[in-house]
């Protein structure tokens, strides 16, 4: 199989008041087609309400050589840390 | 039409009504088949899944509609025993769905003609006074609605791609359109459940159906093939040379293992 074609990156919203969720990619000649790919691939089963198509060339990543300034600093900031506080009962999804 | 055949159709009725799911039944049933084939043969692995997704699509309006035929048919028969234990010959699928699934173009030709029919069809059917036919029609008509923008989608591409793309799409078009004239022929078991208002005379869907693949056909920059040669006899069970390969692809396993499950 060839992948001549352009990558997506896939995002889906599973229900209403959630965000969407990155879930993976598809190859697609044009915006619409990947939407439909994406539709054919990652909501067969049901798990959304919501889809967006973006191209993967226009995603700017992080660099995993960039890790230590950008993600250590926060590490032993624990007071910025959401975890003083006790989750009600019944939150699914926070 | 007089008393005594009003009454006679009457009685005739659960045996011309699973004529009909049965006629509707193997056109799912044998599309989808075509489509599975190209399982792990597509262009692309996006494709391969799409594909693969409007076969499931089918059969299982295909299982509704034979189990249903069965039933009426009161003879014990289930879906398994109509798909795999009957011959050529009785097999009532329009001679388009039966169409080898030659380039990725004629597929998308004969997937844009047929979902477009399927469309209308069953679009109708919601309004059947059969109230299986009527609920497997709003299910599925849902369904073909997606199969029929695939095929819209791949046809703008196809026939608006490249110089190759275009000449494959058109000749796509050219090679499968004969076989449409069939899908609009009044077959006999359907008009007589149009009068009770349990089928649809396929006559009443052919101008919505020409308005709609003629306008995709124009946008895709291709021509609208003319009419000519115009085979029939699927629904009677006469069928070309390429349907007993696929019914002996689809029924070898239930043929040497009758009654396999899993």
């Amino acid at each position: 199989m060839s992948t001549g074609l352009p990558l997506w990156e896939v995002f889906i919203r599973g229900r209403r008041g959630l965000s969407h969720q990155h879930v993976g990619s598809v190859h697609a000649s044009d915006a619409e087609m990947a939407l439909r790919n994406a539709r054919d691939l990652y909501t067969r089963r049901g798990e959304g309400v919501s889809i967006w198509v973006v191209p993967a060339a226009s995603v700017c990543a992080s660099s995993p050589d960039e890790k230590e300034p950008f993600f250590d600093p926060a590490g032993d900031k624990v007071y910025r840390h959401p975890t003083f506080y006790r989750v009600p009962e019944g939150v699914k999804n926070l | 039409m007089t008393a005594t055949t009003e009454a006679s159709t009457d009685s005739a009725t659960p045996a011309s009504v699973a004529q009909y799911a049965l006629q509707l039944g193997d056109d799912a049933l044998i599309l989808s088949h075509r489509l599975s084939e190209w399982c792990a043969h597509s262009p692309e692995l996006e494709e391969d899944v799409a594909l693969a997704n409007l076969a499931l699509d089918l059969l299982g309006q295909a299982r509704t509609l034979l189990t249903y035929a069965g039933s009426l048919e009161g003879a014990g028969r289930s879906e398994d025993d109509l798909a795999f234990l009957r011959t050529e010959r009785e097999f009532g699928n329009v001679l388009l769905v039966e169409q080898p699934n030659g380039d990725f173009a004629v597929t998308i030709a004969r997937q844009l003609y047929f979902a477009t029919y399927q469309s209308e069809l069953y679009a109708a059917l919601c309004d059947s006074t059969d109230p299986e036919l009527a609920a497997l029609a709003a299910k599925a008509v849902k369904e073909v609605a997606y199969h029929r923008d695939h095929a819209v989608q791949w046809t703008l591409r196809l026939g608006d791609g490249t110089a190759e793309s275009h000449r494959r799409m058109q000749a796509g078009l050219d090679q499968l359109w004969p076989y449409t004239a069939e899908l609009f022929f009044p077959d006999p078991v359907a008009t007589e459940l149009v009068q009770q208002g349990i089928a649809v005379d396929p006559r009443t869907l052919r101008p919505a159906w020409e308005a709609s693949v003629a306008g995709v056909i124009e946008a895709a920059t291709l021509t609208v093939p003319a009419d000519g040669w115009q085979p029939r006899g699927g629904r009677v069970g006469m069928h070309g040379e390429e349907f007993g390969l696929l019914l002996g692809e689809m029924q070898a396993l239930h043929r040497q293992y009758p009654g396999a499950s899993w």
